[in-house]
This record gives C-alpha cells, structure tokens and sequence, in this order.
C-alpha cells in the first residue's frame, strides 16, 4: 500500500462496507435458515426440497443480497490490499454480529463466549498491526496471466 | 457431530482456500482506481477470465452452502466466531501460495484468535 489518503480513504470506506453487510447478511441467512426449522436428514430427495425452500426464502434472498455486496467490496479491496491486511481488518465484524444475534435474533450469549469474541478481536487487531503488505508488489504473475491470455484467445 | 466438522472443515478449509485464490486472481487484475460502474463492470469481466477466479468461485460456493448447513444446526452467534479458524488456515495459505511474510507478531495474533474460539465454543449455551 501507499502512503496516499485516498488509497486509505477508499480502503476502509470498503472495510467499512464489508463490516457491515457481512454480518448483516449472516443474520439475514441465519433467520432464513432456522424458519425453515432444522434438516431431518441428509437424502438427496430432502436436500432437494431444502435447496428449493431456500431459494423461495425473501429472508434468505435478502441475506444473499447483503452477501453479495460484501463479496463485491471484498474483491475490490483485495485488488490491492494485501490478504492477510483484510481479513484481520474485517475481524470487528464479529462483535458486530453477535449484537445482531443478541438483539436482532434473541440468541442468548454467555459471558464465556462474550469473553471469546474479545480475544478473537484482540488477535486479529494484533495481526492487522503487522505490515499490511510483505509481498513484493510487482510479484510475478505470470502463470495467472497466461490463464488470462489463453481464455482470451479461446473466445476471440 | 460429524456432520459439524465436516461443515466447518467446508466452512474453514475449503472457504479460506477460495478466497487466497480470489486473493490470487484479484493481485492478478492489479489496483482497481476508477470506480464509476462501467470501470467495475469491465473489473470484473476481466476477473472472470482468470482461471483463479474460477477456481476462487467454486471453493468459495462450497464453503457457502457449508455455512448454510451449519446455521440450520447452530446459532450465528457461535458458527461465525467459529469461522475465526480461517486466520490459521490463511495465514499458512498466504504464505505458502501467495508468499506473504508471516511474522511472530502475526503468529501470536491467530493464536489469540484460536483461544478465542476454543472459548466460544466452551461457551455455547
């Protein structure tokens, strides 16, 4: 990364999006999920009504919406932050989540597993704390661009 | 219980894998800079003729109905924090598929996360 603001600036506004939308979507299929009420067994002509219950849920349609703008911020970022700088930075999104689970779903949280999503924020904060980016930027990517280049070619 | 473990193997494992390939396929692309939509869209169609990109979609779809199979069966409150096991699988895949540098510091941070997560899971109602 560079020292540029701007550089900063859009990349914690997409952290702040991943954050966000992340959890919020969790949630979303979490809710989905459990109105559909637990899977009593694992045949495939149950897996196949399941598959269609869940692509009729609102809920889960809702969540998967929330999923994907997160999916879209995460590619982004990733064009240019490194992956072990992202994945810790996006860490508050566990806190955020249980709040949503207390609040939004009711689920009870002890103080164990409160205590638990402490330490996991704590290391995680720890880990962004080391250099954002330990790679040489101009690597060699020269097995993925030739992927690149033979799909290319494939289609012209 | 199995059923469990093998979801969160999905979840962790599989998961995890197909975001370093998306790291993969993202580094490939270089920094996005123009932001306007026709720019993203012309991103992510030159994305999607990565073969990592691909690859990243597949994993990733994998690790995604797993978290769907899990949240049937357990709260969010303790399937997400679960999922924190994938600093320990990134950190080893960053190094050892994309070269990242993993310090000590880096270390005591996912093994921060594990006790972490051994403590949600001792504490689940």
């Amino acid at each position: 990364m560079t020292p540029g603001s701007g550089l900063h600036l859009k990349t914690f506004f997409l952290l702040l999006i991943m954050v966000i939308f992340g959890p919020l979507g969790d949630v979303l299929l979490s809710k989905g999920m459990k109105d559909l009420g637990e899977i009593p067994n694992w045949s495939p002509a149950e897996l196949a009504h399941l598959f269609v219950a869940v692509f009729t849920s609102g809920m889960i349609w809702l969540g998967i919406a929330c999923l994907i703008g997160f999916f879209l911020a995460y590619t982004l970022v990733l064009s240019w932050a490194d992956y072990s700088f992202v994945q810790p930075a996006s860490s508050f999104s566990y806190g955020v989540v249980a709040l949503l689970g207390h609040f939004v779903l009711g689920e009870v949280i002890t103080p164990l597993r409160w205590a638990g999503i402490l330490v996991i924020c704590c290391g995680v904060l720890i880990v962004g704390h080391t250099p954002p980016r330990t790679t040489d930027h101009t690597t060699d990517h020269t097995t993925d661009l030739t992927m690149e280049t033979t799909i290319t070619l494939e289609r012209s | 219980m199995i059923t469990e473990i093998i979801l969160i193997f999905g979840i962790v494992v599989v998961g995890t894998g197909g975001e370093i390939c998306l790291t993969r396929a993202m580094k490939t692309i270089g920094e996005v800079h123009d932001f306007r939509p026709r720019a993203l869209l012309n991103v992510f169609g030159r994305a999607m003729r990565v073969g990592w990109m691909w690859i990243a979609l597949l994993l990733m779809a994998a690790g995604f109905f797993s978290l769907l199979g899990m949240l049937s069966l357990e709260n969010v409150s303790f399937v997400v924090p679960v999922t924190a096991l994938s600093y320990v699988v990134g950190a080893y895949g960053g190094a050892l598929f994309l070269g990242e540098k993993v310090t000590r510091q880096r270390w005591l941070g996912v093994l921060l996360v594990c006790i972490g997560v051994t403590m949600v899971w001792k504490g689940q109602g």
